[in-house]
């Protein structure tokens, strides 16, 4: 399956064992993306790094 | 046992962990951070129908107070909220560790441009400065003169938050290139790996290259030693090698990443961390001995031990 990227539209191939979450980098933009759907599949722009964010 | 897995964003940690609990037949729920509502004023409702919770929301803050709600209304965490709220600053993890004695860097607090110049020619140049809260090895600064301690604390107070205005001082460890990333489960020290760079910030996310370091009695004794200090858990604990003191705990993590240790130690981190959270809700009590035949020590927050 594949979907677009948000970014600049850039086709993104999923492998069949995507789990909803992942976060995929655009090959085109390198833009970080998380999967929000699987049925149809859908990404968005991951939420960016926080201050608090970490170990 | 029902176990739920609270967590922001779905990591290689997170797929492994969840590998793990399908391989032992657990059933598990996991949870966004981002979508979970806690009613306080009416209790925990859903949450109570799980026997523990591993936190591994991202947000310090977040998995912070869904662990101190979650404990308060008798559900145990992994790691509980008393040793997230030690580890996740560096500041109450630095008074821990002096108070049960485990050596670390010398350090310094101040609040003040002007205390913190001060306290920093105290320590004597090159020093580190690093947020209370932070991690990834995210605005570490290497101070190597007053012109730039007084450029940085300026910065600081003008353009961070108040957090920034309070000022941690480390001094500078001259070590060998390398620092030492140590995992703790309960009473063991389980795997260590050295993190290589030329840089002196030497976290993964900024570059560092993991290696297999041995974990030697010396490394296990002070690494459980700031385990205890903390509170123990499950904890990822930074260690640096002095050329003259010997081991300094520089950092204690609560929130363990492990992608790049799991690959150079052959360990099976993820299953370990799993045994562990199944012990914690296990109901035999305190009792070392675990399904798994690896010994740990029940967090106090545990279900068992309330038991």
């Amino acid at each position: 399956m594949s979907t677009a990227c948000p970014e600049c539209n850039a086709a993104i191939p999923l492998e069949v064992n995507t789990l909803m979450g992942e976060i995929l980098v655009c090959p085109d933009c390198g833009a970080e993306l998380e999967v929000t759907a699987l049925a149809p599949p859908a990404l968005a722009l991951a939420p960016r790094e926080e201050e608090d964010w970490g170990e | 046992m029902r176990i739920a897995l609270l967590m922001s964003r779905l990591r290689v940690e997170e797929k492994w962990l969840m590998q793990a609990m399908e391989a032992r037949g657990l059933a598990y729920d996991r949870i966004d951070d981002g979508e979970a509502i806690f009613d306080l004023a009416t209790g925990p409702g859903a949450w109570a129908s799980y026997d523990v919770i591993l936190i591994r929301s991202l947000s310090y803050m977040r998995g912070l107070y869904a662990a101190r709600v979650l404990n308060s209304w008798g559900i145990p965490t992994v790691n509980s909220a008393a040793v997230t709220a030690i580890c996740g600053d560096k500041l109450i993890t630095s008074a821990a560790l002096a108070r049960a004695g485990v050596p670390q860097p010398r350090m310094r607090m101040a609040f003040s441009p002007a205390s913190a110049l001060q306290a920093i020619e105290e320590l004597g140049y090159p020093v580190v400065l690093k947020p209370v809260v932070g991690s990834w090895g995210r605005l570490l600064s290497k101070v190597n003169d007053r012109d730039a301690a007084e450029a940085l604390l300026e910065h600081k107070e003008t353009l961070g938050s108040s957090q920034h205005s309070i000022f941690y001082i480390q001094e500078y460890v001259a070590k060998p290139g390398r620092d030492i990333r140590a995992l703790v489960l309960g009473d063991q020290t389980v795997a260590a790996i050295y993190r290589k760079s030329p840089h002196w910030i030497t976290n993964t996310a900024r570059g560092g290259q993991g290696e297999s370091c041995p974990v030697t009695p010396e490394l296990t004794e002070i690494c459980m030693a700031a385990a205890r200090a903390v509170g123990g858990g499950v904890l990822a604990i930074d260690v640096l090698e002095d050329p003259q003191r010997g081991f300094l705990v520089n950092e204690v993590n609560h929130s363990m990443e492990f992608h790049t240790a799991v690959p150079t130690t052959s360990v099976d981190i993820p299953g370990m961390v799993i045994d562990y959270v199944v012990d914690v809700a296990s109901p035999r009590g305190t009792d070392a001995s675990v399904a798994s035949g690896h010994r740990v020590a029940l967090p106090t927050n545990s279900i068992a031990s309330r038991r």
